[in-house]
């Protein structure tokens, strides 16, 4: 309870200051701006239900690209981590490569990513699956690494094969690691699909806060950002409640 | 004290005939032949000789460190000696000794994503045989080796005796001539492990198997084995081999107070001191 009543105490704490110096006009004196653009909590919550159905629309939009982006995310993530880890020469080959690609910024490669696949998804579940599959990829392999040598041993010993090995021990024991990338990968799927939808869209939260950002619709944007954030810890809970469905023995 | 210096004959690649005088290889004997071996710089084990006939338990003691289980993955074709002569069941190459023996490893390293019977039944399954099949195969030596009861528990919900004792059935069940226990009860408790030695002992009369069982325990060595060979520090060498003389008493307090028991364990433990210089 107390995990859960003290963040909630704070947020709660922060929100209710941010209300009283934004609804006094103390933010935007200090800042020399016009108050509409500061908004209030109060005045954001009212925003965030005036356009519930324009934020729910988009909203769709940027959950299945960060949906289908993460799932791509993970498949293509532990098959090179099973290939790496399988074969010794793959590794050698391909880790200094896929460390290296995450020196690229997401925000260089988008672009070039929608003139080659369009304005659709498409992009963004590429460039949203070039965020999430690192984080994916080397919690994999360490994971299929942490296995201990003793019980290589003994699996060998008991007649299992290399297949065998890695179903039996070695994927069992790197499925927690699976779910620690998972959770990273959730966390920065977000931040993908926005410079995606930035770099070209005609839809999706993203592209909302973009066009707001040009309206001064302010209130609107923190709406959206709150939706965007709402999506990711519903997919956190869902990734925490998959590793406690599949990760049983923990 | 006996010291293997006798040559076996060369036997080609078809011939089977002429076995070791000393140990009965073709049907799960083990043979070794000036073994050495080396981490790079570091000498671990020094020419060393042995033999065990088929269904017979030895026992290797020696100080931490020595190479104890070094040996032992050796002799299971885990690991590549570098120099001298292994054989398992009259195999030589390390695959060969590997299909021959089954390792057991310090710690039970039981699957905590498998309950208690698919743990067993791993070598089985590994084998290729369905899980039904293995599962009931399995489940017939919990009844023999009295886990009966405990098939559905997860390995967490066992005591350190049980896990052991499905560690070892896990190792039984494959079927092995051979089977390499590596210090199988160092993490139990005195009562546990005496408990768990009288058990193994009785399991191996009912399924006996060419057993080398490496541990720091002289008494338990000479309680389980039919022969000890006591190995000194690094590079390790076999300083002595003894065995407690006379038929053992089943019962384990009986057995070590025998006075052929304390003598043998006396000369072990001193050998052991010698070797440990």
């Amino acid at each position: 309870m107390r995990r859960v009543l003290l963040p909630a105490a704070l947020l709660a704490a922060l929100i209710g200051l941010w209300q009283i110096a934004a609804s006094t006009g103390a933010i935007a004196d200090a800042l020399n701006l016009e108050p509409y653009l500061v908004p209030s909590p109060t005045e954001i919550a009212r925003s965030l239900w005036e356009n519930r159905g324009l934020l729910a629309e988009n909203a769709w939009v940027t959950l299945r690209e960060m949906v289908f982006g993460i799932l791509a995310a993970i498949v293509v993530g532990i098959g090179f981590a099973v290939a790496m880890h399988q074969w010794r020469a793959v590794r050698d080959a391909s880790y200094p490569l896929i460390v290296a690609s995450q020196t690229i910024p997401v925000l260089v490669i988008a672009p070039i990513l929608t003139v080659w696949f369009g304005y659709g998804i498409a992009p963004k579940v590429v460039i949203i699956a070039l965020v999430c599959f690192f984080p994916l990829t080397i919690n994999a392999l360490d994971g299929l690494r942490s296995v201990e040598p003793e019980a290589v041993k003994m699996m060998r010993s008991l007649n299992a094969s290399r297949w065998q090995l890695l179903r039996r021990v070695e994927a069992p024991t790197a499925l927690p690691h699976v779910f620690t990338g998972a959770r990273i990968a959730v966390v920065i799927a977000p931040i993908g699909a926005v410079f995606a939808e930035w770099a070209g869209s005609s839809a999706g939260l993203g592209h909302l806060i973009q066009s707001d950002a040009a309206n001064f619709e302010v209130a609107r944007q923190f709406a959206t950002v709150a939706v965007l954030s709402a999506i990711a810890l519903g997919l956190m809970g869902l990734t925490a409640l998959a590793e406690r469905r599949v990760v049983r023995w923990r | 004290m006996r010291q293997d210096t006798r040559i076996k004959p060369q036997t080609g690649k078809s011939q089977t005939v002429d076995p070791s005088p000393l140990a009965d290889t073709t049907a799960g004997g083990i043979l070794l032949r000036g073994v050495g071996h080396s981490y790079g710089e570091l000498r671990t084990l020094d020419f060393l000789d042995l033999a065990v006939d088929a269904h017979g338990v030895v026992g290797l003691v020696g100080p931490s460190g020595c190479g104890k289980s070094t040996l032992l993955e050796l002799i299971c074709g885990l690991r590549e000696q570098s120099s001298g002569t292994i054989e398992v069941g009259g195999h030589g190459a390390a695959a060969e000794r590997l299909a021959n023996c089954a390792f057991m490893p310090q710690r039970d390293l039981l699957l905590p994503w498998y309950s208690a019977i698919d743990n067993a039944a791993l070598a089985l399954r590994n084998q290729g045989m369905g899980r039904g099949p293995a599962r009931a195969a399995a489940a017939e030596l919990f009844d023999r080796f009295g886990l009966g009861g405990f098939e559905t528990a997860r390995p967490t919900e066992l005591s350190g005796g049980m896990r052991q004792r499905v560690a070892f059935l896990r190792t039984l069940v494959a079927g092995k001539p051979v089977l390499a226990l590596d210090e199988p009860f160092a993490s139990l408790d005195a009562i546990t492990r005496a408990e768990m030695q009288e058990w193994l002992a009785a399991a191996l009369r009912t399924d006996p198997r060419t057993v080398v069982l490496v541990t720091h325990d002289v008494e338990e060595a000479l309680y389980l084995c039919d022969r000890v060979a006591v190995l000194s520090a690094r590079p390790a060498r076999i300083v002595a081999e003894l065995s407690v003389p006379g038929r053992r008493a089943e019962d384990r307090d009986e057995a070590v107070t025998d006075a052929g028991f304390v003598a043998a364990r006396e000369e072990a433990l001193h050998a052991l001191r010698e070797g440990s210089r």
